[in-house]
């Protein structure tokens, strides 16, 4: 067998990701990464040293056995890459797509050392995709059922995982989701070019041929609380409602129409579809000169959106310098090369607005770096007299949002920090009420969509473990 | 496991209508299916819907419920695209997405005599509010009007559980040629002491309820309705200023202090699409729904 194995070509140069020319995706909704050709995937797999330490699957929140997976692909196997993808991973494409892997997996491969790291992230989606196209989904051997019931309170990345986790081992599980679609901010907030909505709904098919039963348009809280679902029958619950309370500055004219939360600008267009208004009746603001105020991911995907709509110029406002900015260095480049003008060191102060009430410019003071801050990062200082005005006609504000207390609130005796913040045991996701268990954004605060897998990984784990005592 | 029997994912049912009146011209009662939510809704709460896969999610207060057999009761108007397609369903048809019951219930406590003053389609929301104090032994007055007789709803079940009623058209062709909030007014002048006062109706119905509660330092309350998404707090379009604080409406209202609130804001918040209602209106009249199959 071994004497058949290719040769590692750890010189190789890292294959490209084939991409859509920017004048011509600035325009389109359509996925800007296309994917690797079976040709490259295989070259880049076989730049993977098979070295004895695999750091990188300890660099893997939800612990792939990502050389074992590489190996299947540079020998052409490419089901059986995808076998190896779903033994650790419910959501292979979306992790592909969008998991931070620069700062994961890729960050401690052996071969970054020298040169550039296996492109881990793209072989993962290759093979996702490979599966995708070859229509065929395997499943694992149905497990014998518990007879234990769980409920999931949202169906985000945290929950799904989660869900898959717990469905095959045999637990019955219940996703309820408060809007229309499952799959939480990977349908609502995470756009179509750069996660398209039909692969997340071929990963949330995928978790629900596993057994979970999925609950849309049931508001956990609301429609039925936490203490409600233990009653009814549920042996334990987890809550992975993330983070959706969206945070405005509290500057005057943040009222204005026009002026939208990057929960509301996203939700709009990718839960609703306002991008093809009036097929779809929901409507969004086309902005000319469009400002969002913000330089996380969430900022970039606003900054990406607001140009697809159709605005002449998006800016993206934000108060510390480019080398600062918190969102993915990909995604600051692909924002770039479509366009986007970065006003870096640069804070809004007002927002001012015509006669009508609508959003006419935002007034912003430019900013110094001073001390290193609390988060290590150099706190923007405000100079003196330096206002200006930027001419727009929608503003979004994405500077993050918070946990949404509409669980916690209505769950006596569930602990929060005082933002809000539901608090669970990190290891295990274990909360302040017996059989409830949390993780995600909601633990975290907004954070990205591996880890909240992760989270729901070790909670998957953590209720297993509950309910075989129980 | 009764829990998660709705929806409309995986072949469930959806939430099938089993009742359609016309109450007036352009205004439309629904009985829907809904039984989670019906075993939870309490007065003054509100749902959000949409009709199809193309379609837009709207909120509407729940103008009733029956908890036994599990339905709600939905009145609304016919005024933008989604309204008029709503109003083209029949009873046996259904509703892709229907979801609550949303925002804070209405606080009711018994108290000796309480206002409950609706204009228009705010009546539909006032009547379970109404029913509800008169429950928890409140004399209540009741103070419905609408621009004229043939829009006037739910003056028979108003009556019903009020001790009071007092029915106002703008037009005077039913009822007295009055504002209800004139009617209001009038009533507090001739010495109604009212403990408090619920007003749901347009918007400037609930301003001059506002006006007229706080001249005479009563308690005032009314149902905001501004443009929402989710519902849940999450996407903030639909923040209202109460008080000089932005509040979200769906999870911290529908209802405030009338008093406190910034209706011109409020107004001005409402007209944020009206281009594109009239674009999405005039597409639906011309017979073209989008890309919807309803």
């Amino acid at each position: 067998m071994s004497d058949q194995q290719p040769k590692p070509r750890p010189r190789a140069a890292r294959e490209s990701m084939p991409r859509q020319d920017p004048e011509v995706r600035r325009h389109n909704f359509d996925e800007v990464a296309l994917g690797y050709s079976e040709e490259q995937a295989v070259r880049e797999a076989g730049r993977c040293l098979k070295c004895k330490k695999k750091p990188c699957v300890g660099g893997c929140p939800v612990e792939i056995e990502i050389p074992a997976f590489i190996h299947e692909i540079a020998e052409h196997n490419f089901d059986g890459a995808v076998a190896k993808l779903r033994e650790k991973n419910s959501l292979p494409a979306v992790c592909g797509r969008v998991c931070p892997q620069e700062d994961q997996c890729e960050k401690v491969c052996v071969l970054g050392v020298k040169a550039e790291p296996v492109a881990i992230g793209r072989l993962e989606r290759f093979a996702a995709d490979h599966e995708m196209k070859s229509g065929k989904m395997a499943f694992p051997a149905p497990p014998a059922p518990t007879g234990k019931q769980v409920a999931v309170v949202g169906s985000g990345p945290a929950g799904l995982t989660l869900a898959g986790d717990l469905a095959k081992m045999g637990h019955a599980v219940t996703v309820f989701e408060a809007l229309h679609k499952m799959g939480g901010v990977l349908v609502y907030g995470i756009p179509e070019f750069r996660l398209p909505k039909g692969i997340v709904q071929r990963e949330v098919d995928y978790i629900e041929k596993l057994g979970a039963k999925m609950v849309p348009n049931f508001v956990v809280g609301k429609t039925r609380t936490v203490d409600e679902l233990m009653r009814e029958g549920f042996d334990a619950v987890f809550i992975g409602t993330g983070a959706g309370l969206p945070y405005f500055m509290n500057i005057p004219g943040e009222n204005l129409n026009g002026v939208y939360s990057a929960n509301e600008f996203l939700t709009r267009s990718n839960l609703m579809k306002a991008y093809l208004f009036p097929r779809y009746d929901t409507p969004i603001k086309i902005g000319k000169h469009v400002g969002v105020v913000g330089g996380g991911n969430v900022a970039m995907d606003s900054v990406r959106t607001g140009m697809r709509l159709g605005a002449e110029e998006v800016y993206c406002v934000y108060r510390r310098s480019k080398a600062e900015m918190p969102a993915r260095q990909e995604e600051i480049e692909n924002a770039l090369e479509e366009g986007m003008i970065l006003k870096e060191l640069t804070s809004p102060v007002k927002i001012i607005g015509n006669d009508k009430g609508w959003v006419k410019e935002i007034e912003c003071i430019r900013m110094d770096l001073g001390e290193p801050d609390a988060s290590g990062r150099r706190r923007p200082v405000p100079i003196d007299g330096s206002e200006f005005r930027i001419e727009v006609d929608v503003v979004v504000m994405a500077i993050g949002q918070g946990p949404n207390p509409l669980v916690p609130t209505t769950t006596e005796g569930l602990s929060t920090t005082k933002w809000g913040n539901i608090i669970a045991d990190e290891a295990t996701g274990e909360t302040s009420l017996p059989g409830v268990f949390a993780g995600g954004d909601i633990v975290t605060g907004a954070a990205t969509v591996i880890l909240a897998m992760g989270a729901g990984r070790k909670a998957a784990r953590a209720i297993d473990a509950y309910l075989k005592k129980a | 496991m009764a829990v998660g029997c709705e929806g409309s994912d995986g072949g469930q049912p959806m939430f099938k209508i089993s009742e359609k009146q016309v109450l007036a011209p352009g205004t439309m009662l629904f009985v829907v299916h809904a039984p989670m939510i019906a075993s939870k809704v309490q007065p003054g709460q509100f749902i959000v819907l949409r009709i199809c896969e193309e379609g837009e999610r709207i909120p509407l207060t729940v103008a009733d419920f029956d908890r036994e057999a599990g339905t709600l009761t939905l009145i609304f108007q016919e005024v933008g695209k989604t309204t008029r397609l709503l109003g083209t369903l029949e009873a046996g048809e259904e509703i892709l997405d229907l979801v609550g019951p949303l925002g804070k219930p209405t606080h009711i406590e018994r108290l000796n005599l309480v206002a409950c003053v609706g204009g228009g389609i705010g009546v539909a929301p006032v009547y379970p509010i109404t029913r509800e104090f008169k429950a928890k032994g409140c004399r209540v007055v009741s103070i419905i009007g609408s621009r004229s007789k043939d829009l006037l709803i739910l003056e028979k079940e108003m009556t019903a559980v009020s001790d009071e009623i007092y029915v106002t058209t703008d037009d005077g062709s039913y009822g007295k040629k009055a504002f209800v909030t004139q009617e209001l007014e009038r009533l507090i002048q001739e010495g109604y002491n009212f403990e408090f006062a619920i007003g749901i109706g347009p918007v400037p119905m609930m301003r001059s309820f506002a006006k007229v509660t706080s001249k005479y330092g009563i308690p005032g309350k009314v149902s905001l309705n501004p443009i929402m998404v989710d519902g849940t707090g999450m996407c903030g379009v639909c923040r209202v200023s109460v008080g000089g604080k932005t509040r979200f409406a769906c999870v911290d209202g529908p209802e405030f202090d009338a008093a406190e609130v910034d209706f011109d804001l409020l107004c001005a918040r409402q007209l944020t699409y009206c281009d594109e209602e009239k674009e999405s209106l005039a597409a639906f009249e011309r017979g073209k729904c989008g890309g919807c199959s309803k």
